[in-house]
């Protein structure tokens, strides 16, 4: 249980309308990532569906009923913030035990509960310190331990990892797409961060300004973008685009190639340009080139491909995976 | 920062402030404590004499003593009580959004800017006044009696009294307290399932407790010495009814001129401050660790 339809949500916050009338479905045990730039109205979104803020029109069904009028509590949902929002005067313990107890739960059925949330999350050691007693990644895990005891049918979760170290951040990943695995549970999850969006998600939800401007797994959102927008999101670095008299020959406005699917050469290819910025990361190099028919674009190579700023270098795309795009932005299969 | 050169340094630059502030604190508290075993009357002047314990004696014993003692307490404890649990009240309506909200907190916090004495005189003149208050009138309107607060429940109208004056202060302090709780704690708590109640006594009002620390002790410092209102008022009286500690001091040196007395009643009130002092951080004072 726990599938979440939304049917012409529209949210506005005095005269600005944040989300234009929107349709999403997510299915019971998805993995549903929300992406999209900065102000976009992702959380609001996920905070519409958990009732924390009441939508302007439409309806939410949660579990096949009306849940628009519902509150918070009532609609089985857990959600974990991007603070965390732990509270700093209780116990680790108490802090997990309080929606439990709030529900008037006996408490030998608190204590399995508490038990095994610990377990999973490796909590044991920390049950009897208070949040500020824990480092960022502990107190993520209670926040995810306060939410599972609930038994919810679908977890929230509004960029959990965004406070968390690099090196935290992919182990904190790898727990939570585990979580998902193990409870099979509806997981909702806002993110700015790619990667987390392409390993985690069943479905990726793109957004932009408020509009969905696609749904999709993410292998279809890189290989299939719908729009410019969708393609020049998802990946990283960046796709480029060009336009002009080299799209006009694929009989397109605009043409997209990834930066991983151009073939580098010293000495011959159909594109050539200088080497601006030369980034050497070891297992890739990120190189900028300047081309003078084609403006900057992004490459991908290998690590030891050896140039230097100023070199002139030939590019030859790989055609079957080029995008292109109408003057509209949207993409011509 | 705190190398061994700054440290020297630093002390070194804040030892004229802390000496001029021993000063300001050794000889007024060696001078009371040197008169407190002085025989020392006003109206005899040049005629001082030893007096070993006396003056601690016959304070001690004097009933107006242990009278005065609860009475201190009573109005440190009422006024405590009804500031903190009326100023969480108000800080919770002031924290709503609403209509002229700039100006109303403006004017909640404006009882804390009268004079004691001013206030206590209005208070006295024109609300308790048995003839020509607000409340005779009141009390008159509906077929009543009047009350005559000041002479019938001294106490409790000093209480009331000061209370009023202190009431902003907390309020003050709470709310600001109250929009310094983050609302994703709320939120998270509404999504457990915690009602309004459930919400205020286990979220709102733990977060509140160090705010509620800080009045609590700051009060309790300004209310051991309450002192203008009861002077402007009742006079420490009937009989003995509202006076405290504070004003039986000023009523031993200054009005039976025996300053010996006074002094020794004034090293008295010192120790029980402490001892309050003590017994207040032993309880409350565990809320200011971070
Ligand atoms: N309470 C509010 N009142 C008015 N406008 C709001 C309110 N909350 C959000 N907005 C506006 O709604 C838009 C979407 O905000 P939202 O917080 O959903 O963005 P987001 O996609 O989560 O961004 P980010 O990735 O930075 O967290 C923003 O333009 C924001 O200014
Ligand atoms: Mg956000």
């Amino acid at each position: 249980m726990g599938s979440i339809t939304l049917k012409q949500v529209t949210k506005s916050f005095g005269d600005v309308q944040v989300i234009p009338p929107l349709d999403l479905e997510i299915h019971d045990g998805e993995f549903v990532v929300f992406v999209g730039p900065s102000g976009c109205g992702k959380s609001t979104l996920l905070r519409l569906i958990a009732g924390l803020e009441d939508v302007s029109s439409g309806q939410i069904d949660i579990d096949g009923t009306n849940a628009t009028d519902a509150s918070p509590a009532k609609r089985g949902l857990a959600m974990v913030f991007q603070s965390y929002a732990l509270y700093p005067h209780m116990s680790v313990r108490k802090n997990i035990a309080f929606p439990m107890k709030m529900a008037g739960m006996a408490q030998d059925e608190q204590d399995r509960r508490i038990k095994n949330a610990a377990d999973v999350l490796n909590l044991t050691d920390y049950l009897d310190r208070r949040p500020g007693q824990l480092s960022g990644g502990q107190r993520q895990r209670v926040a995810i331990g306060r939410a599972i005891v609930r038994e919810p049918s679908a977890f929230l979760f509004d960029e959990p990892l965004s406070n968390l170290d690099a090196a935290l951040r992919v182990n904190m990943r790898a727990e939570i797409s585990d979580l998902h695995r193990t409870l099979a549970t509806t997981m909702v999850y806002v993110t700015h961060d790619q990667v987390e969006a392409m390993t985690m998600a069943d479905k990726i939800v793109v957004l932009r300004a408020g509009n969905i401007e696609q749904v999709g797994s993410p292998l279809e959102l890189y290989e299939r973008p719908r729009n410019r927008f969708v393609a020049g999101f998802i990946g990283s670095p960046k796709m480029n685009f060009v336009e002009g008299a080299e799209a006009a020959k694929h009989d397109a406005h605009a043409i997209g190639v990834r930066p991983e699917h151009i073939t580098l050469s010293k000495t011959e290819g159909p594109w050539s340009g200088t080497v601006g910025l030369a980034e050497h990361l070891g297992s890739d190099t990120f190189l900028r080139i300047h081309s003078a028919q084609l403006g900057e674009l992004n490459v991908r190579t290998i690590g030891d491909f050896q140039v230097k700023h100023g070199d002139t270098v030939y590019m030859t795309p790989d055609l079957t995976r080029l995008h292109r795009f109408d003057a509209a932005g949207l993409a011509l299969y | 920062m705190a190398t061994e050169h700054s440290k020297s340094a630093a002390r070194f630059m804040i030892a004229p402030s802390v000496l001029l502030l021993m000063a300001w604190m050794v000889i007024p508290l060696g001078m009371t404590l040197w008169f407190s075993f002085q025989r020392y009357n006003l109206l005899m002047p040049g005629m001082e004499t030893f007096a070993g314990w006396d003056n601690y004696y016959y304070f001690l014993t004097d009933p107006a003593f242990t009278a005065a003692l609860f009475n201190t307490l009573f109005l440190v404890v009422g006024v405590l009580v009804i500031t903190v649990v009326g100023g969480v009240l108000l800080a919770l309506l002031l924290d709503q959004d609403f209509w002229g909200q700039g100006v109303v907190r403006i004017l909640t916090i404006a009882p804390f800017f009268v004079m004691p004495t001013v206030s206590a005189l209005v208070w006295k003149n024109m609300f308790m006044n048995p003839v020509n208050g607000l409340f005779a009138h009141l009390f008159k309107a509906l077929g009543l009696q009047p009350f005559d607060f000041l002479s019938q429940a001294p106490l409790m109208s000093i209480i009331v009294i000061v209370s009023w004056a202190w009431l902003p202060f907390a309020t003050l302090i709470l709310l600001t307290a109250m929009q310094s709780l983050d609302s994703e704690q709320i939120e998270a708590a509404e999504m457990d399932g915690a009602g309004y109640l459930s919400r205020f006594f286990y979220i709102v009002v733990p977060h509140l407790s160090r705010a509620a620390t800080v009045v609590i002790l700051i009060e309790t410092i300004f209310l051991l010495s309450v002192f203008a209102e009861i002077l402007v008022t009742t006079n420490g009286g009937p009989g003995y009814a509202s006076t405290n500690l504070t004003y039986l001091i000023y009523a031993q040196s200054l009005l039976q001129y025996d300053v010996g007395m006074g002094a020794a009643g004034g090293v008295v009130a010192i120790i029980l401050a402490n001892i309050v002092a003590f017994f207040l951080m032993r309880m409350i004072g565990k809320n200011l660790d971070a």
